[in-house]
């Protein structure tokens, strides 16, 4: 029992940072039809400069406040790179698509060359909280406290979200790009300012999941942004582009069998079985679990 | 003659390479309505389109005497153009009202959109995508009367409607047009010879003919002409 309890635990913490880089892809890729190949890099980049900030703290990030800090630097570092990124290159390449691919492809080789330059290409061990590393006993397991960390973080994103999709101008704005983004202009509706909040939001989020990447492997490295990206863009695509709620399922349903077929199968068929779960959904509902049928 | 609201001249657009539009000219007239005919496939939703950007093209288009050919999309609607696009696309996973607050601009016409259509008040929460056709077309309509706009886009606004609907849908754009010029794409004759003052017809991607509807319909020969068809006593529109 204790065991399942700590694989879900860990998977959800898991399913959290698939969230967090995959509700940014989602609302990009519904809304703008932009598929950005550089979220990854934003993590990255987010989680190295958290990491740096974390390192030159006085005492370390062993504080509550310098660990709220090195999260506030990598949420901000993302959104501080996705906002350049969509006004210098994303927005003069609208409705080219190929374009789009090989600059956000070539803009992600770039940025994890740039991190290897400047951190070097060795994994780092992440100056974490030592509260953090410790555990807490739910239900007869002893589940390390970061896992909670990820996943009050991510339901926290979620909720900020669905308030902005539901309760603002701009959600109203962003669900009705999503649904017809040429209509949203031809009722007089400027909708790149939309499209610039998206970015933004995705990157910040990606960027805060560059942190709580590092904390939950406990180190950094240049390709931690690409290896989450993978699964990030499998769980958009199951949960239906453009859809938050599809991809929070989705985040969490993939991160749990991952889990748990690694451990109780064999090490690595857990990824097989993502791949096969995409596989089937396409097959079954190419619009994904939450997607719309057109 | 007083200047037109629109002006259009030489108009060229194509769609995915295939040239579609090749120098269409014609005028609004500043008050009623101007009913752009034509047979299926001819470019009369792409030149909407053309007016409101919302495809390539060339040419000269003027609102009350500015070029407005260049301009991006949403800047046309805030000139005060409205569109109420072919097949409505409202948007269904929106409830009613939210599809309405998302085309408010000053809203100065609410009064009469509550007037024109009572039903939509009592449907706001409901999710657009879930009304029928006929209210569909509604909520197209309102989203663009709530606004005082200086021209009306409308295109075949009573397709696959139901007879009665297509007669509401008519009264409501007869009040719209006392105080708005519109352009109006439609099929039904007995529409356009309700509420058409002026027509422009289209073939092949050109002007063919621009008159008073009265004219035209009053020729049975250049009907079938211009338009290919028979005009039966109008029925739905009354």
């Amino acid at each position: 029992m204790s065991t399942v309890v700590l694989l879900a635990v860990t998977g959800l913490g898991l399913g959290a940072l698939y969230f967090l880089v995959a509700s940014g892809l989602s609302l990009i890729y519904g809304l703008m039809r932009v598929l950005n190949f550089a979220h990854g890099a934003f993590l990255t980049v987010g989680g190295y400069v958290g990491f740096t900030v974390g390192k030159h703290l006085a005492h370390g990030a062993s504080s509550w406040p310098g660990f709220v800090l090195m999260l506030l630097v990598g949420t901000l570092t993302g959104a501080i790179l996705a906002l350049l990124t969509e006004l210098l290159l994303i927005r003069r390449l609208y409705e080219r698509e190929i374009e789009q691919v090989l600059v956000t492809v070539g803009l992600g080789l770039a940025a994890v060359a740039l991190v290897n330059g400047a951190w070097g290409s060795d994994s780092q061990s992440f100056p974490a909280p030592a509260w953090t590393a410790r555990t807490t006993s739910l239900l007869g397991a002893e589940i390390p406290n970061d896992r909670f960390v990820c996943i009050a973080a991510a339901v926290g994103v979620l909720a900020g979200l669905l308030i902005l999709l539901h309760r603002t101008r701009y959600g109203l704005i962003i669900r009705a790009g999503v649904e017809n983004r040429a209509m949203v202009t031809a009722l007089g509706v400027d909708v790149r300012r939309a499209f610039t909040v998206v970015f933004v939001i995705g990157g910040a989020a990606a960027g805060l999941g560059g942190v709580l990447a590092a904390l939950y492997n406990s180190t950094v490295s240049p390709g931690m942004g690409d290896a989450l990206l993978i699964y990030a863009f499998i769980v958009v695509v199951i949960g239906g582009l453009g859809s938050i709620l599809g991809s929070a399922a989705a985040a969490v349903g993939v991160a749990l069998l991952q889990q748990f077929t690694n451990y109780y199968a064999v090490t690595g068929l857990g990824d097989f079985m993502v791949v096969l779960a995409l596989a089937l959904v396409l097959l079954i509902r190419p619009t994904g679990l939450f997607g719309r049928t057109a | 003659m007083t200047e037109p609201v629109l002006s259009v001249r030489d108009l060229q657009a194509s769609i995915k390479g295939q040239h579609i539009l090749d120098g269409v000219s014609f005028d609004v007239a500043p008050t009623g309505v101007t009913a752009l005919l034509g047979r299926n496939g001819v470019g009369k939703t792409t030149t909407a389109k053309s007016l409101l950007g919302l495809v390539h093209r060339r040419g000269e288009i003027r609102l009350d005497g500015e070029r407005i050919d260049e301009e991006l999309t949403h800047r046309i609607v805030l000139r005060g153009v409205g569109y109420v696009p072919e097949d409505r696309e409202v948007f269904g996973r929106l409830t009613v009202a939210e599809n309405l607050d998302l085309a408010a601009r000053d809203r100065s016409e609410l009064d009469l959109v509550h007037r024109l259509f009572p039903e939509l008040a009592a449907r706001a929460r409901q999710l657009a995508g879930t009304l029928s056709g006929g209210q569909q077309q509604m909520v197209a309509l309102a989203r663009v009367l709530q606004n005082r706009n200086r021209l009306l886009v409308v295109d075949e606004p009573t397709k696959g409607l139901a007879p009665r609907v297509v007669s509401e849908v008519a009264d409501a754009l007869a009040s719209a047009a006392e105080s708005v010029p519109m352009l109006l794409i439609e099929q039904n004759l007995s529409v356009v010879a309700r509420l058409a003052r002026d027509v422009v017809v289209m073939a092949e991607g050109r002007v063919v003919h621009r008159g008073v509807a009265a004219e035209l319909f009053d020729s049975p020969a250049r009907l079938q002409a211009l338009l290919g068809v028979h005009r039966e006593e109008p029925e739905a529109a009354r």
